[in-house]
């Protein structure tokens, strides 16, 4: 019990007092905890529980909610190779099981001595340097066979982390084509100068004459969010920026973090002038966690420079700074409401819309919400002038786009293009030459065959967050299908029965095309699900989780076709095997006890 | 010429069982009261536990399923009526989604069997019977589409005699059936 007791005292009270002991804290003192034991122990739940005065069911339904938390212990390293269908291609499979074989493990399993566990997890946003892996929520990109085997050396020695290869947690930016964003040259604290000058209206007026819409996949116009969130009645504002960068595929806010955070944080500060807040948040996404310090350590540099802080540039009363809040491994909370209700300390289920963030957001209060790229051209659109961003692009779509390119091609890595950029363009530009298919979007994006690789990325025609995965002729197009299915059935929140147990039922269904039992009669079910997830679920993640089999049974179908039996019907288990253990137990073998597969 | 007023030429027949089902369904079926007879003079019943017919006649028109699939027998039955019959329906939770027999689908069915025959306060007999006539216990329950094709799924616990009647008033006068939301509502 004393044990127990100086353990409390020594992990959590420091803990507890960085956070001020405040419930909103929660995800950030449980994942400090986990840091420091290695998982959340029910001692620790207890002592939370009682330190902020929360119910216990509530912390355990955040440690539940969330992938990245632990309520056992999971091994000193904790090993998740990243699973996104570009890792496939790159070869994930093949190292993930190397890598059990040489450790004795098998998948989701903690070795007996509770050094090591090994799993996978969802798209770690390495496309451009898969495969990847985390450990201990640490990204380590390129893997290869060599790497494989010095990474199961290492964890064998019992090698502490921070003694790893610094080589092995170097991460690329890969930046391939520059355009306005990415080869701005700007002093820090210019383009916020400048809007300063220019007074709250007068930056609104830059924002809505530019027409810029956001970059986080939605496109709204930011002009008009920040108009509303600024005239919405409040006791404070705040200014939220989107890093949960989950959607497979994308990879364009890890390098604007990691490069160009300057440009975010000062359109954050933007943001925050004209609306009126004092407060910004970053959410960033648990896969960029190995980002964190070096983040801090900016923002710490800009509170030096007067550009966080009170009185910011001389502006009496303009005070504001930036909060960066850790997610926990949850896709859903890219939805803006969910991101709020994570950011609260809550798990992060998508709220009900209206009202909107912009008149309720964070803590209730007037709320701006925007990504990461988002914000970074805000300041650009403050040091340029609206005028000028106007003129960049197509007219519905101004300015440019970042997009993240991985997949068959010879160059992946960032491209920022015009809006109005064709796919053939593109695919010429990164050196895919054998294209047979594009997802452009992410698993929730569109799928673009051959043909239609003509049309062009704009919100007007080929609508984008930012990724874009290039499929060769080799590639099986069902298989990229059901990669895409199963990873929105791990997501899915739970709260809503279409999501929950449609996304189930659409990977049953695939699995058993897969498996070649399926008929005609899967092929229906598919289309009929199709329509249920896409009418009846809470949020976007249902709404769109059908799209990536929808699109491939459209424009790919023969590669459904000849996995199908050419019969009416076929069930959906073994009847005989399923008999086995009745008959075992029964003592029976008779002509009753079997059954046929036939009707 | 066929007029569009003109009633069906002869009356459809209905065949119905009750699987792994507690029976509620064909309860509420009964349940529609008045539109009984309406329903009497459309259809005629075949295998059903209102006939006490054993097997379906070789061509029924409407074959509806109550209950999940929890074993060999239920196999049988579920086969029989997607032969003889044109239009299979799933009439509940149980049939649709296997409903509350899958409670056990957690568990391996021989440690059930030993629960139920050997641990259980009262138990005399010590053994797990198993005479040849009985059916043997799928490792887990499952829904009947599963098993075979289904046409329609009617949900509920059970679906209301009113929804029952209306879905099978539908299906007999050719138009889609659809259930509206009064029908829907489960509390």
């Amino acid at each position: 019990m004393s044990l127990v007791n100086s353990s409390v005292e020594g992990v959590l009270e420091p803990i507890l007092e960085r956070y001020l002991r405040n419930p909103h804290h929660l995800m950030q003192i449980l994942r400090e905890t986990q840091e420091r034991l290695g998982f959340i122990p029910k001692w620790a739940v207890d002592y939370i529980s009682e330190a902020l005065a929360l119910a216990r069911t509530q912390i355990q339904s955040v440690i539940e909610f969330y992938a990245f938390f632990y309520d056992s212990p999971c091994g000193k390293y904790r090993i998740l190779f990243s699973d996104n269908v570009t890792d496939r291609m790159q070869g994930n499979t093949a190292l993930l099981a190397r890598m059990l074989s040489r450790l004795g493990l098998s998948q989701g399993q903690v070795s007996g001595d509770g050094l090591v566990s090994i799993d996978t997890t969802s798209c770690t946003g390495m496309c451009d340097q898969g495969p990847a892996l985390l450990v201990n929520n640490h990204a380590i990109p390129r893997l290869s066979s060599q790497r494989v085997d010095a990474i199961c050396t290492l964890i064998k020695n019992q090698t502490p982390l921070e003694q790893w290869p610094s080589a092995f947690f170097s991460v690329e930016d890969n930046i391939r084509r520059k355009d306005v964003l990415l080869s701005a040259e700007l002093t820090n604290g210019q383009a916020l100068q400048r809007a300063i000058e220019l007074g709250p209206q007068g930056m609104l007026a830059e924002m809505k004459t530019s027409n810029f819409r956001g970059r986080g996949g939605a496109g709204f116009t930011t002009g008009v969010k920040w108009e509303a969130c600024r005239n919405a009645p409040g006791e404070t504002r705040y200014v939220v920026c989107n890093a949960d960068e989950g959607e497979p595929g994308t990879f364009k806010d890890r390098v604007l973090l990691n490069s160009y955070a300057e440009l975010l944080f000062e359109g954050m500060s933007i943001a925050g002038f004209v609306i009126g807040a004092s407060k910004g948040l970053l959410y960033l996404r648990a896969e960029y966690r190995y980002m964190l310090e070096k983040l801090q350590a900016t923002l710490e540099a800009r509170r030096k420079a007067q550009l966080l802080g009170k009185n910011i540039l001389g502006q009496k009363g303009f005070d504001f700074d930036i909060e960066i809040h850790m997610g926990a491994g949850a896709y859903v909370c890219g939805e803006e409401t969910a991101l709020i209700e994570s950011l609260e300390g809550k798990p992060g289920r998508p709220r009900i819309r209206p009202p909107f963030p912009a008149t309720h957001g964070y803590l209730g209060q007037p709320t701006v919400v925007n990504n990461v790229e988002t914000l970074a051209k805000a300041t650009l659109i403050a040091q340029n002038g609206g005028a000028w961003y106007k003129g960049l692009g197509t007219k519905l779509s101004t300015g440019t786009k970042l997009l993240s390119i991985s997949g068959d091609c010879d160059a992946p890595g960032i491209y920022e293009y015009p809006f109005g950029v064709r796919i053939s363009k593109i695919l010429e530009d990164c050196g895919a030459r054998n294209a047979m298919a594009v997802q452009v979007g992410g698993a929730a994006g569109t799928c673009l065959a051959r043909h239609e690789f003509g049309r062009k990325i704009a919100f007007e025609d080929v609508s984008t967050s930012g990724a874009l995965m290039v499929f060769g002729n080799n590639r099986d197009m069902f298989e990229v299908a059901r990669n895409f299915t199963h990873f929105f059935k791990h997501e899915s929140c739970g709260f809503c029965t279409p999501c929950r147990v449609g996304t189930t039922l659409l990977c049953n269904l695939l699995d058993k095309i897969a498996d070649g039992k399926a008929t005609s009669y899967e092929m229906n079910e598919l289309s009929r699900l199709h329509q249920l997830l896409k009418t009846s679920s809470h949020c976007g993640l249902g709404q769109t989780a059908w799209r990536p089999v929808y699109d491939t049974m459209q424009k790919f179908r023969p590669s459904y076709d000849r996995r199908l039996q050419q019969k009416d019907f076929e069930p959906a288990f073994a009847m005989d095997a399923a008999l086995a253990p009745a008959r075992e137990i029964m003592e029976r073998d008779d002509a009753d006890a079997h059954l046929g597969n036939e009707l | 010429m066929l007029s569009p007023q003109e009633p069906p030429k002869r009356k459809l027949r209905v065949a119905t069982t009750s699987l792994s089902g507690c029976f509620g369904c064909h309860m509420s079926f009964l349940d529609m009261d008045e539109h009984l007879l309406e329903l009497v003079e459309l259809v005629e019943f075949d295998r059903s536990p209102i006939t006490d017919v054993k097997h379906c006649s070789a061509a029924c028109d409407i074959g509806i399923v109550e209950g999940g699939v929890c074993n060999s027998e239920n196999v049988h039955v579920l086969r029989e009526f997607r032969k003889s019959c044109r239009t299979l329906i799933a009439l509940g939770a149980c049939a649709v989604n296997g409903g509350l027999p899958t409670l056990r689908n957690g568990l391996d069915v021989r440690e059930v069997l030993r629960e139920v025959y050997f641990e259980m306060p009262g138990v005399v007999s010590n053994t797990i019977p198993n005479d040849i006539e009985l059916p043997l216990l799928l490792d887990k329950v499952h829904p009947i589409n599963e098993v075979v094709r289904i046409d329609y799924f009617v949900p509920g616990c059970p679906p209301s005699g009113d929804a029952i009647f209306k879905f099978l008033a539908d299906l007999i006068a050719g138009r889609t059936p659809r259930l509206d939301y009064p029908q829907m509502r489960f509390d």
